[in-house]
């Protein structure tokens, strides 16, 4: 007899069911393990912050990849989690245990908010109206800031300094959102949401409650993303306004679109591939020997080759970083022989 | 009647910017988020023709003009053609993506300085008193071009046969492509007519303000405008744009001078609360759950 046959409901259900996989996750936790005290500090920023995005990345996932609302005010849900931190710091000096909750409370709201207009709206009405609750939550924060004085932002002071220590914090908590999201999408709740994807009045036939799924979605989405938001303000040790702009929602949206929609390691691929860039590209100005000319300039090329890796990823590989992963996949199982990948 | 004015002025660079968004989610029912930086384009085309013509400021106009179409055309053949058929996120995607490029192309080419086009073409910015009010010449220039522009497109919509054409690929496409209009075509012209009005209004900024980076902002905010009116209707776009700014103005006036930037994102919630498909669109248009 050969293949692999699954004799028991556990087995249908574990999310590692093979002794590779168990083999390849233990290799990934020795090198997430060891990473910190092998890197040097520029290297360990970096880790933290794709550690960071990521937790944003996956509520975005959640929301637009399984659920498929379109939300532009990813930002504004960042700076919601990071305005309250803030707020909460300076004027009542609340300490690290009680801003989270906090924060993610705000942002539970916020996503009931943003979460209304998509019971009557769809598609491209929905994505407006995230866009302009988008600026409507950084004018709040920013008129906070002017009111209160701290025209430049908000400092916090973090409990936190170690770069090493903020790194296996922010490598919990990124391993306990993919947990949670990988939870929830088997749960009934993820299998309504990609239900209300494919079609909503199919789902609703099937005894789905639509409006449940679609507030659900936005909440617990807007939750984890404020929760970013909280450990961004505490890493970066700075709340201000500019730093939430639309070219934030931009690269959140851009991680899960070049990483491929409808898969949690696409968001982390995405993720990586996001915070690296702008580092890639300043490793190949100064291979070219072109960093003191265009030094001034340096954030519009940014800017421009962000735009062209994104119309890139758009028009020639839709399914993104994880269409190519599964090709490459498939490619070396199937060596020495040929198939077109099938369809997903 | 001052307030009036700044109204009627602020209206117009409105309406003049929204005729992109609604020439194009119209006819190709795509929103463009890229419209800001294409005006800030069409307005660096200006910079540029009116140093390279000086001294004939009317040639430095129209080749100006000329290249804003050109640009339009351009990136539809470049980039958004291959969009049609995609989903809804995903041709939105692209313009914003078109958008962040462009940003970067534009400041690496031109730099960060604030510019004066209207300086280069000789031209000073006189004030021209009104009854008790004062107007601009920009202002007055907007004015005029956005009643040219409006009056222009619907002259071309009902009484030429391309209009006629761009109307009813907008309607229907599939049957609009089997009555033999060459979709590509029809799309192409609206994102060359959008940038050309859009490049427009992106001139007049200039020419008012001064030109820099600031102009992608008053492009998204004009957005607002164009979906209370109904994203798919021009007549709309003129009245939203002027609900929008009457709003904006009397709340800065009266309220808070900060709240200009939030002030027509308010409106847009309240309108998508109310009547998501505008004052003035097409109900069924809309996708409703």
């Amino acid at each position: 007899m050969s293949g692999y046959y699954r004799t028991r409901y556990g087995e249908d259900s574990a999310l590692l069911d093979t002794r590779a996989q168990k083999a390849w996750l233990a290799v990934l936790v020795v090198i997430l393990a060891v990473y910190p005290f092998a890197a040097n500090v520029l290297w360990l920023d970096i880790a933290n912050q794709v550690l960071l995005a990521s937790i944003g990345a996956i509520a975005l996932m959640l929301l637009t990849g399984y659920a498929g609302q379109i939300s532009l005010g990813h930002a504004g849900l960042l700076a919601a989690g990071a305005f309250t931190t803030g707020i909460l710091f300076k004027e009542l000096d609340a300490p690290f245990w009680a801003t989270l909750p906090a924060s993610a409370a705000v942002g539970a709201a916020l996503g009931l908010v943003f979460g209304l207009p998509s019971l009557r709206l769809r598609g491209l009405y929905l994505a407006v109206s995230t866009l302009a609750l988008h600026f409507i939550v950084i004018f709040a924060g920013g008129e906070y800031e002017t009111r209160r004085g701290y025209s430049t932002g908000i400092v916090i002071d973090s409990p936190l300094a170690d770069p090493r220590a903020w790194y296996f914090v922010l490598l919990a908590a990124s391993a306990a959102t993919l947990l949670f999201a990988l939870n929830l999408l088997r749960a009934r709740t993820g299998r309504a949401w990609r239900a209300i994807h494919a079609r909503e009045t199919v789902a609703e036939a099937l005894g789905i409650s639509v409006q449940r799924a679609k507030l659900s979605a936005f909440v617990i989405s807007s939750t984890l993303t404020a929760v970013a938001g909280c450990l961004f303000a505490y890493y970066r040790g700075f709340v201000s306004a500019e730093a939430f702009s639309l070219y934030l929602t931009i690269q959140y949206v851009a991680m899960i679109i070049i990483g491929g929609m409808g898969s949690l390691l696409g968001a982390v691929l995405g993720t990586v591939f996001v915070v690296l860039f702008p580092y890639a590209i300043d490793a190949a100005m100064a291979g070219l020997g072109l960093t003191e000319r265009l030094s001034s300039v340096v954030f519009a090329l940014n800017y421009a080759a962000f735009g062209l890796a994104m119309i890139a990823f758009l028009v020639f590989e839709p399914q993104g970083l994880v269409g190519l992963w599964r090709r490459a996949r498939d490619w070396v199982l199937l060596w020495p022989f040929k198939q077109k990948p099938l369809a997903r | 009647m001052q307030l009036a004015v700044n109204i009627l002025v602020l209206a117009s660079l409105y309406a003049l910017i929204c005729c992109g968004y609604v020439l194009i989610y119209r006819v190709s029912r795509v929103l463009s988020l890229a419209h800001g930086e294409l005006m800030m384009l069409g307005a660096y085309g200006l910079y540029a023709t009116a140093s390279l013509f000086s001294g004939q400021p009317l040639l430095g106009l129209a080749a100006a003009g000329v290249l804003a179409l050109a640009v339009g055309l351009a990136v539809y053949g470049a980039l958004m053609w291959r969009m049609t058929g995609e989903s809804v996120l995903a041709a939105v995607l692209a313009t914003i993506a078109l958008g962040i490029l462009l940003r970067g192309a534009m400041i690496l080419a031109f730099g960060t300085q604030t510019q004066y086009p209207l300086r280069e073409l000789g031209w000073s910015n006189a004030s021209i008193p009104v009854g008790a009010a004062r107007i601009s010449a920009v202002g007055v220039a907007l004015v005029l071009a956005t009643t040219l522009v409006y009056g222009g497109l619907f002259a071309f919509l009902h009484g030429t046969r391309w209009g006629v054409r761009m109307r009813a690929a907008g309607q229907h496409p599939l049957l609009a492509a089997q009555r033999g209009i060459a979709l590509h075509g029809i799309y192409a012209l609206a994102w060359g007519l959008a940038t050309f009005t859009g490049g427009m209004a992106g001139m007049l900024i200039a020419a008012d303000a001064g030109l820099e980076s600031t102009m992608v902002i008053i492009g998204l905010k004009a957005f607002p405008a164009a979906l209370v009116g109904g994203l798919d209707s021009l007549a709309g776009a003129l009245l939203g744009s002027l609900v929008v700014a009457a709003a904006e103005v009397s709340l800065i006036q009266y309220v808070d001078p900060l709240l200009s930037d939030v002030v027509p994102f308010v409106v847009l919630l309240g309108m998508l609360v109310v009547r998501p498909w505008g004052l003035l669109g097409t109900r069924e248009e809309l996708d409703r759950v």
